[in-house]
């Protein structure tokens, strides 16, 4: 379990950085809670490592009106301190252990693309996006991929060689919104993930549900997200036909067998963790705290 | 301070050093030593055409690259099989590295040693072996059938068959008592396998001088790693040296002895001169090291209308993996350890021990004794919902009754020696757990349910192990036994038991296990023993001790040695404080040559006495210095038993299994250190809430491992073990001095089976099979929904 040889960058500032991924081929370090474990496995073997932690300015937690740009190097712990988004709050909870928390970033988990991880279905469901950053001719080039376009498939996203993700934006809930993160795991934090559901909810001014979405994870190639404001039917909470919803959830996901659980169940699970999360969103939206 | 430390709850010694990073393991020794790596077999079942090395050698740092074929002869040979056994007909044991067949992943085929082990690992990338895939043998029914076999000249793949029949009272035999009997169930069980998983994988560092070996290993039994390197290397056993530094974690793992690179590894330092040392990685330990747990039982039992057992007949297939080192010591425990607290009318089994394409098997906490205690429970748990009776109230109606012991079940246990039970109270135990979790007033309802298990451990197996005591003229006092440690709590045990055999002070006393330099003569940490081997040796030796230190003082003091007393580490006359001498100062007086070093010695010359010129300084059967060595070998194994109930709740919507409480009452004897005690039950419960909710190994149609990382492989966090409840009882050993029971595998044993049993009284249908996920109760709900 020793990484097979590299050459190790440490660029210290973004153009060097840029220049650095135009001319190499190299991943990025950023956390490491995947790459290192990736090389250590002998299961990655990139030429060049490019240790992005150097940069100046890409640690920035920066919370507006319309949402929160999170920097590449904004770890999972700082952001969970922040306090700036509920729902990030609520999925950052589940993600992994503090001690891999202090270290692993939000960016990082996104670019990752782990169809098993949280934060990619919080971004799906909330219509986010990613800012990448390359080598262009006499500059920077900065193009911005909404959510749905990012995740590609599993451990594939929507950067391309030469390509730094320099920070994620998470749009804020509208008025009268609530969300939720349900998950079921083996172990608390796991990666033996069974089947997770974020929600956000939105009630209209009767408080009757006038918007519904849910990201599943861990149940299909990438996060996959339904909308189920129709289903609902603008109705208070507790007069959703829930059955209908549940199943318009299940239709969407196509989860498989794996060594922790089986299609079936996964199928069944993710019913049950959509009505909750849906029901919790809710909750909190008629009664923001 | 007082120094009656026996029974005290007195906090453990090592903590300071194991949980401030002070340790010092296998791999932080040799910081400039060279390392090596494997390369292992990525087949279950393979023949090897040809090795090509040639790539490998251009790496630089690389030192040496060895095959089989590299090997001395006596290098070469198969490892040794243990502990043979005559119904052990087949028994097969590794090569060192494989020679022309592989038999499971993991499998050691090419030792690489280079500068690091970075070098190391880009070398064995680098090494062609070209492999023949040869379908394998999976899964223990399969492996029976015996359609393909893992050893050539093993037909069927049984290694070992063995028949045990204990009739009863009667004359009857189990088959004839099932089949007279009122009532009869039969039925099929499955326990998954598990593994030790230590968090410290095994590893080996070796220094050779050109006339000594000292080898490091992280092992459970330094003494018979030295013998066996000796015996591989052709080294007289004095120039050798096995050193067991602090050891993160054994579980039984460790025991198996010598390991490929235990003798590979030294052989290389020999070989090159250089000091080599190899540290295990994960992915090495889950595949190339040893696992345990796997069964499929056929259980008949015949029963009357109290529920009491007239006979039992029991079928085991017990899947032993790719070799036997380690003997049949595991289904052995099963078979034996089956039998519980209960006296049961008549008993018929018969386990087949099973070659699979897969990792061998050896034992892991607990060595069977989980299977043979899901087997019996489950069985004590059918027969009441048969009768419509309290679960407990079946236990108690073939519980061994107090005025029994000794108990003779009629059969030979592990150790070769009768399975008689030496002491227990188990109707009064089942009592205190009844209360301790409130059995008669629990709430049944959907989704929450309580169950419960019993079982007896053998502890304390033979054949002996030693402890030497020797007091120095500074009054400290160094206690050494050649057993091993894991971070039990050794060091803090046998201190207790010299303070209190001494009257010395605790902090005056220090501890050193597992050092061959310090004591060659152990049999090592493992089977529940330590406190009752090496505490009762020690406290032998403690008393050896004692006594010469009376005869001298007495002899200073001009007194009568009935007349003295120890407290303090001061010797002194019984009602006159004042006329007394310290420990120190006797131990200066024990040694004729009294250089006055120190101050202890310049003080002691006052109570020299007028040497007698006619008589030796040293007088005939007398020895130089205070000292002692002595050894403890008991007759048999001493019986432990425990009792374990929970409650459990289960998410009607999701299936998940959450443990709400966990009750455990415990004999292991007098207790040496209750703290000590709960901490190795509260560990002991944790791997089995692993076993009953969590672990398996994986593996697929190929013989490959599918879940061989810590990602994958579910050790619970403590985030899923429950707060544990527990309370003592203590039936003192009559077998031995200090009146001990072993106490270290106890909690792991019933767990499975309690788990399943409140899981059945939760979901009201048969949970038959170990362990259990949410994915696998939701499975199972549908079937008996469906019907």
């Amino acid at each position: 379990m020793k990484p097979p040889p590299f050459t190790y960058h440490a660029p210290r500032d973004l153009d060097e950085a840029l220049d650095l991924l135009a001319e190499v081929d190299g991943k990025v370090l950023a956390g490491g809670q995947s790459l290192i474990p990736l090389l250590n496995m002998r299961l990655a073997a990139p030429a060049h490592v490019v240790d992005v932690n150097r940069l100046p300015g890409l640690s920035g937690i920066e919370a507006g009106p319309e949402g929160v740009t999170v920097g590449a190097l904004a770890r999972q712990a700082e952001v969970a301190r922040a306090g700036v988004h509920p729902l990030l709050g609520q999925a950052l909870r589940l993600v992994a252990h503090p001690v891999i928390r202090n270290r692993g970033t939000v960016v990082g988990s996104l670019v990752h693309a782990d169809p098993a991880a949280e934060l990619p279905a919080v971004l799906a469901v909330l219509g986010g996006s990613v800012r990448l950053a390359r080598r262009a001719p006499g500059g920077t080039g900065v193009r911005q991929v909404a959510a749905d376009a990012f995740f590609a498939g599993p451990l594939e996203s929507a950067a391309e060689p030469g390509e730094l993700a320099v920070s994620a934006f998470f749009p804020a809930l509208p008025p009268r919104s609530g969300s939720a993160f349900e998950e079921v795991a083996r172990r608390h934090g796991d990666y033996a993930l069974l089947a997770g559901v974020c929600a956000v909810v939105t009630l209209d001014e009767d408080l009757h549900v006038a918007a519904a979405r849910v990201a599943c994870v861990g149940v299909g190639p990438v996060p996959v997200v339904a909308d189920v404001s129709e289903v609902c039917g603008r109705r208070p909470a507790a007069t959703v036909p829930w059955e209908a919803v549940t199943e318009a959830v299940r239709r969407a996901v196509e989860p498989e067998d794996d060594i922790h659980a089986s299609a079936a169940y996964r199928l069944h699970l993710v019913g049950v963790l959509a009505e909750r999360a849906l029901r919790e969103a809710a909750a909190r939206a008629a009664a923001p705290p | 301070m007082s120094t009656r430390l026996f029974g005290e709850p007195v906090r453990r010694r090592e903590d300071r050093r194991l949980l401030t990073g002070r340790g010092r393991y296998v791999d932080d020794l040799g910081p400039d030593a060279l390392a090596a790596a494997f390369v292992r077999s990525p087949h279950a079942r393979a023949r090897i055409r040809d090795i090509d090395v040639s790539a490998a050698l251009d790496v630089e740092g690389l030192v040496a690259v060895y095959t089989w074929e590299d090997l001395p002869e006596r290098v070469g040979r198969p490892l040794p099989l243990l502990i043979p056994h005559p119904a052990l007909t087949h028994g097969r044991t590794a090569y060192p590295l494989a020679r022309d067949v592989v038999r499971h992943v993991g499998e050691p085929v090419v030792m690489v040693v280079a500068a690091d082990r970075y070098l190391a690992e880009d070398a064995c990338a680098l090494i062609h072996v070209d492999y023949e895939p040869l379908k394998p043998v999976v899964g223990l029914e399969e492996a029976a059938h015996g359609a393909r076999l893992v050893h050539d000249d093993v037909p069927g793949n049984v290694g070992a068959r063995l028949l045990q029949e204990v009739p009863g009272r009667d004359g009857r035999s189990a088959r004839e008592a099932i089949e007279e009997a009122p009532h009869t169930l039969a039925f099929r069980l499955d326990i998954e396998r598990s593994a030790s998983m230590p968090l410290e994988g095994r590893g080996v560092h070796a220094r050779w001088d050109g006339t000594d070996l000292r080898v490091h290993s992280s092992t459970q039994t330094s003494t018979s790693v030295r013998m066996a390197v000796a015996a591989a290397l052709g080294l007289p056993l004095p120039h050798v040296e096995v050193i067991a530094p602090d050891v993160g974690g054994g579980f039984g793992v460790k025991i198996v002895h010598p390991w490929p690179e235990e003798i590979l590894v030294p052989w290389a330092a020999m070989t090159l001169g250089r000091e080599v040392k190899w540290t295990e990685d994960r992915r090495e330990h889950f595949v190339s090291s040893a696992h345990e747990r796997a069964q499929v039982q056929y259980v008949r039992v015949g029963f009357d209308d109290d529920g009491r057992v007239l006979g039992l007949d029991v079928t085991i297939l017990h899947d032993h993996g790719a070799y036997t080192p380690y003997g049949i010591i595991v289904p052995i425990i099963t078979s034996t350890q089956l039998l519980g607290p209960y006296k049961i009318g008549a008993y018929r089994v018969e386990f087949s021990s099973i070659y699979t394409n897969t990792v061998q098997v050896t034992p892991y906490r607990g060595a069977g004794r989980p299977q043979g205690v899901f087997c019996m429970e489950r069985t004590m748990d059918k027969i009441a919902r048969h009768l419509g009776k309290d679960r407990t109230e079946v236990r108690r109606a073939n519980f061994i009754e107090p005025d029994e012991f000794p108990y003779d079940q009629g059969m030979i246990f592990q150790d070769g020696r009768p399975l008689v039970y030496d002491s227990g109270d188990y109707p009064r135990m089942l009592a205190m757990l009844k209360e301790l979790i409130g059995w008669d007033a629990f709430e049944r309802r959907p989704g929450r349910g309580i169950g419960v298990g019993c079982y007896v451990e053998g502890t304390g197996v033979g054949p002996y192990e030693g402890g030497h005591v020797q007091v120095t003229s500074d009054g400290r006092v160094h206690v050494s036994t050649g057993l091993t440690s894991q971070g039990q709590g050794h060091e803090t045990v046998f201190a207790q038991i010299a303070a209190s055999e001494l009257g010395v002070p605790i902090e005056r006393i220090s501890v050193v296990t597992g050092d061959t330099r310090r004591f060659g003569y152990a049999v090592g940490t493992f089977a529940s023993r330590a406190a009752v081997m090496s505490g009762n040796a020690i406290a032998l030796a403690c008393r050896k001790v004692r006594a010469k230190a009376l005869r001298i003082a007495a002899d200073a003091l001009e007194a009568d040695p009935a007349d003295l007393e120890i407290t303090d580490g001061t010797v002194h006359v019984v009602g006159t404080p004042s006329a007394s001498i310290p420990l120190a100062t006797v131990a200066v007086l024990a040694n004729p040559l009294r250089y006055a070093f120190d101050e202890e010695a310049a003080r002691a010359t006052q109570f020299a006495g007028a040497s007698a010129p006619d008589r030796p300084p040293v007088a005939e059967g007398d020895e130089p210095g205070l000292e002692g060595r002595d050894y403890y070998s008991p007759i048999r194994s001493t019986f432990a038993a425990g009792m374990h109930a929970a409650i459990v709740e289960t998410d009607p919507l999701t299936a998940e299994v959450r443990v709400v409480r966990y009750a455990v009452i415990h004999d292991c004897g007098r207790l040496v250190n209750p703290m000590i005690v709960e901490g190795q039950i509260h560990g002991g419960v944790a791997q089995g809430v692993g076993g009953a909710l969590y672990e398996r190994m994986v593996y697929d149609g190929d013989g490959q491992l599918l879940n061989a990382s810590f990602m994958d492989f579910l050790m619970p966090y403590a985030t899923e073990i429950p707060r544990i409840e527990t309370g003592h009882l203590e039936t003192p050993s009559p077998l031995n001095p200090l009146g001990v029971k072993g106490a270290g595998e106890a909690g792991v044993i019933p767990v499975s089976a309690v788990i399943a049993s409140a899981v059945e009284d939760a979901e009201g249908f048969p949970v038959d099979r170990m362990p259990i996920s949410p994915s696998e109760l939701f499975d199972l709900r549908r079937r008996h929904a469906t019907g």
